[in-house]
């Protein structure tokens, strides 16, 4: 198959145009239709997914299953994967078809909710997958609608506000990017990622009005692209927009948003900006690294404090997301091993995490701490399966978190040692708040009188859990199968970024001595 | 000779002297009794136009000794407006013999109105030039004020009427001291005062009058007062007309007269034009943020697109035209899709332009709100919708012209522009049931409108129908 990736990544959208065409009606038969149909569809683009980790080569660390084909402006539609991609591409389309059995309680407006869906999952697909810049940007921007949408029909009380805070302060971080894009495609004239990744950006440093710019050229694009990704990581202090849009979205957009929008950001940084601006990377990375330890303390102490489940578990991905910029910066095998590693791991626990909060919410339709406690007793499964994503966040040896936590803070000791440790009092504040979170939703007497009747999970429910479970103890014993396949492309990503930050050091002190 | 200059002109001969026939044989017949069957042959004829001089035109023809010129440029802003007039004219005949507006005089006026547009885009002199805006300009005073017994109709055409005139008294003024300088009327002329270094500033300040004149045209800031009002008090057709042919014509015009007049000065009008742009976003941005009446919005919203438009133009190369060219054929066609949205909206028999009257409007009509979801995302230049490349080529331009901080302030501006589009999605689709629900429509032009505009947003991804090519072949004929 010449164009697997295009059949994977266009296949959801698909069956939402199928569905927008013939799906008629609103009545029961008509949503059940629905559902079934965004449920085998995203099935269909998981298994055909396998494909494209069966023809994958890791030791291969250039981009593989390439389709190109001519597009307007010059620009190209370039699909392909790399070592530093494709497991994110696995990541969405194993979470797809459990976002989609998550969500087979919607009753209103099915139809439109799963169209919304499949679309994004095309569009988070082509992030991952594109590899030329405006077909990139297309896929990373256009996300925003369905997202939107999803939030601001299907989301809580409050989803007006958090629906148009989402989308105005993530727009407004990616259009600095365009003019970053532009820029770019007038320096190398090309958008294709592939050549750009080996075109080098001027670093001479210049003055801009008044200001010395260290870095030059490639300082710049690097803070325009930072802008955009900063915010959809998001890191402190442009976190805000996180908590809101996750507490105010349905179970299923919180899921998305927590286990793959939020990996675009990590993935952005490793695919543009320390590939493509190393001296500009190696400039602002002390800002980036300190930035991120504040996050994992600050959020984890916020965290600590909240009423809502889902707030509480929302500043933790916040704290999460910021080892993962550790890592990326910290710019050596271990650390963006360990970053990688971390997000798709945070993938399948926040993931997980949050459809934890769906259930109880389905029953009692709060979010509320104190309305709950002591549901032990009366949810034996659930509180198994509470347990072991708690002990995942937490970063217990022998689950996936533990693996990415501990590689980012090894690689950044390496760096700065400060930071280092920093960042690990994160760890027991990680423990703190999420035990504290589990002991007061879970652990005591049953005593709330609207709690005496609560059931446990439906075997749908546990169907949905089962793969989060095995994969968050596979990966937590045996790292190996992810990390054998990024570690090659990683290594490249490494040395290229170590021989061009050399290079312009040298540069600068030859400048000096003359 | 003649003869030759004749042929050159035939399209606009045949539009004017069909109007004035039409003009002659409706009067004989019943009261407005043909005014519906004469909107469709205009719009026929329109269509015919088009078709001719996009197929049929090739190379540069010049007539009148350059009074007049036809060339690739020309000819495809002459399409644009002649296809966007045709539909905006489609459109108003259900809505206006609904209300008892038709009267044969309205089709009439606008294929007058069309005829001047088609002399402006062709003008290659200062006279010309005049002369197109004129006839333009009058008989759009007219239908502004079409509803005679409104007072806020009436009122719009007063307004843009004043308003028009002093515009017209700038551009006069810097066109007698672009003559007085240069000795010459034709912009083949006036280019030859300026090849040898600097403009004199006698040129430089009729230049910047005729600049003032051409702004308050295509309603840039800070000569966009009369916008608003104008839109919001004239019936809603003829506002769906403002917003499409005359603002086409008017940024061609423009674009002629900088490049062709003054192309050897492109630094001495880049400048004026980049700031015009960047007031223009951020007024059309912000303004618009407070407005209820979703025809006022449109007017900020027309006033920010011109922005972006004119930041195209600022880069004064032929890149920058071929973008402010692709700019205004997908801004033309959002905006016929928009109004017909506008167009359909009523309640008991009356038109409603109020926002709020949108409420869960996708519950009712989940067809047409889809449909007018993706019309205001592409508005906002969201990607992958076609609104958003019309945005990569002028930033792109600006950018390559040296002109990076417009191309960050566009952005920008377009942050807080799309605040207000998604208000109205936010109406549609996440407000609560209301009971002062608006009427549905059965109008089937209205709907198709809607959607091919909307159809074309999301397809137009694969490569922009072909029009890449044709504006940049376009371009390269205005700027060498």
């Amino acid at each position: 198959m010449d164009n697997l990736l295009s059949i994977v990544t266009f296949l959801p959208a698909l069956a939402a145009v199928i569905l927008l065409v013939f799906l008629r009606g609103d009545d029961e038969a008509a949503n059940r239709n629905a559902k079934w149909l965004a449920l085998i569809a995203t099935s269909a683009t998981f298994l055909i997914s396998l494909f494209i980790l069966f023809q994958f080569d890791p030791q291969n660390t250039r981009f593989q299953m390439v389709e190109q084909g001519e597009w307007l402006l010059g620009l190209q539609y370039k699909m392909g994967v790399d070592g530093i991609s494709v497991l994110f591409v696995m990541l969405t389309t194993f979470m797809m078809p459990l976002v989609i059995a998550a969500s087979w309680d919607v009753n209103t407006r099915v139809k439109e909710y799963m169209i919304a869906f499949l679309l994004l999952e095309t569009l988070m697909l082509g992030v991952f997958m594109a590899l030329d810049l405006v077909l990139f940007y297309l896929f990373f921007e256009a996300g925003l609608i369905p997202m939107f949408l999803i939030i601001g029909i299907w989301g809580g009380k409050n989803r007006i506000y958090a629906s148009f805070k989402f989308f105005l302060y993530t727009f407004l971080g990616s259009v600095l990017m365009l003019v970053a894009m532009v820029a770019m495609f007038s320096d190398a004239g090309t958008t294709d990622i592939e050549q750009l990744l080996v075109h080098q950006f001027g670093s001479e440093s210049f003055s801009l009005l008044g200001i010395q710019i260290v870095g030059g050229m490639q300082t710049l694009l690097f803070l325009a692209f930072f802008a955009s990704f900063a915010v959809k990581m998001p890191m402190w202090p442009v976190h805000t927009w996180l908590p809101d849009a996750h507490v105010q979205a349905p179970t299923a957009g919180s899921v998305v948003l927590a286990a793959i929008l939020l990996k675009m950001g990590g993935y952005g940084f490793l695919r543009f900006s320390l590939p493509m601006f190393p001296v500009g990377s190696d400039v602002l990375a002390p800002l980036v690294l300190w930035m991120s330890a504040i996050a994992i303390v600050y959020t984890s102490l916020v965290a600590l404090v909240q009423e809502d489940m889902k707030k509480l578990i929302a500043y933790s991905s916040v704290a999460h997301m910021g080892y993962v910029t550790m890592g990326i910066f910290a710019a050596n095998q271990q650390g963006i091993d360990g970053a990688i590693f971390q997000m798709i791991s945070h993938g399948f626990i926040s993931g997980a995490l949050f459809l934890c909060v769906g259930v109880i919410y389905d029953r009692m339709h709060t979010r509320e701490i104190d309305a709950y406690g002591g549901l032990v007793n009366r949810m034996p499964a659930y509180a198994l399966i509470f347990m072991l994503f708690t002990m995942a966040n937490v970063g217990l040896p022998g689950t996936s978190g533990f693996v990415g936590e501990f590689l980012t803070l090894m690689g950044i000791f390496q760096v700065n040692t400060w930071i280092a440790a920093v960042a690990t009092s994160g760890v027991i504040l990680s423990a703190a708040y999420a035990l504290w979170l589990y002991r007061r939703v879970v652990m005591g007497d049953l005593i709330k009188e609207s709690l005496k009747t609560i059931t446990d999970m439906s075997r749908r429910e546990r169907a949905i859990f089962a793969p989060l479970v095995v994969a968050t103890i596979l990966f937590g014993v045996y790292p190996a199968p992810i990390l054998d396949t990024i570690g090659p492309s990683v290594e490249a990503l490494v040395s290229n970024y170590q021989v061009a930050v050399a290079e312009a050091d040298l540069a600068t002190q030859v400048a000096h001595s003359e | 000779m003649l003869s030759a200059d004749l042929g050159i002109i035939l399209p606009e001969i045949v539009l004017a002297v069909y109007a004035m026939l039409a003009l002659l044989g409706a009067v004989y017949t019943v009261k407005d009794g043909a005014a519906s069957l004469l909107v469709w042959v205009t719009s026929g004829l329109f269509l015919a136009l088009a078709v001719w001089i996009g197929l049929n035109g090739a190379g540069t023809n010049i007539a009148f000794n350059g009074m007049f010129v036809d060339d690739g440029f020309a000819r495809f802003a002459k399409v644009v407006i002649l296809v966007s007039a045709a539909a905006v004219l489609l459109m108003s005949e259900a809505y206006m013999t609904r209300r008892g507006l038709l009267r044969f005089e309205y089709p009439l006026l606008i294929a007058l109105a069309v005829v001047g547009m088609m002399m402006m885009v062709s003008a290659g002199d200062l006279m010309a030039l005049y002369m197109g805006l004129e006839l333009q300009s009058l008989a759009l005073y007219v239908v502004a004020s079409l509803r005679r017994d409104s007072l806020k109709s009436t009122e719009a055409g007063l307004k843009y009427f004043v308003l028009g005139a002093l515009s017209s008294g700038l551009l006069l003024y810097g066109a007698s001291l672009v003559y007085g300088y240069s000795g010459t009327t034709l912009f083949s002329g006036i280019i030859q005062t300026a090849v040898h270094g600097d403009l004199s500033l006698g040129l430089l300040f009729g230049l910047v009058f005729l600049i003032s004149g051409l702004a308050f045209k295509v309603s840039a800031v800070p000569f966009h007062m009369w916008t608003p009002d104008v839109y919001e008090g004239s019936p809603t057709p003829v506002t769906a007309f403002f917003a499409t042919a005359p603002k086409v014509a008017a940024m061609a015009l423009f674009a002629r007269v900088m490049h062709d007049a003054f192309g050897a000065a492109v630094s001495d009008w880049s400048q004026v034009i980049a700031l015009l742009s960047v007031l223009s976003m951020f007024l059309g941005a912000i303004a618009a943020i407070g407005q209820t009446d979703i025809k006022r919005l449109m007017a900020f919203s027309s006033i920010a697109h011109m922005g972006y438009a004119l930041m195209g133009l600022a880069a004064g190369t032929a890149f920058g035209v071929q973008a402010m060219l692709i700019y205004m054929a997908i801004y033309v066609t959002m905006n016929v899709g928009t109004f017909a949205f506008i167009l359909s909206m009523h309640r008991d028999g009356q038109p409603v332009s109020n926002i709020g009257s949108l409420n869960m409007y996708s519950k009712r009509e989940p067809g047409k709100a889809l449909a007018m979801l993706v019309l205001l995302f592409s508005l906002a230049g969201v990607p992958p919708l076609v609104g958003f490349f019309g945005k990569l080529y002028v930033l792109r331009a600006a950018y390559e012209a040296g002109l990076a901080w417009l191309a960050i302030a566009g952005v920008i501006a377009s942050v807080i522009g799309a605040f207000y589009y998604l208000r109205i999605v936010f109406y549609m689709y996440f407000g609560e049931e209301r009971d002062d629900a608006l009427d549905s429509s059965r109008s089937p032009i209205l709907w198709g409108m809607l959607m091919a505009s909307a159809v074309i947003m999301v397809v137009g991804v694969v490569n922009l129908f072909g029009i890449e090519g044709a504006a940049a072949a376009a371009a390269a004929t205005l700027v060498n």
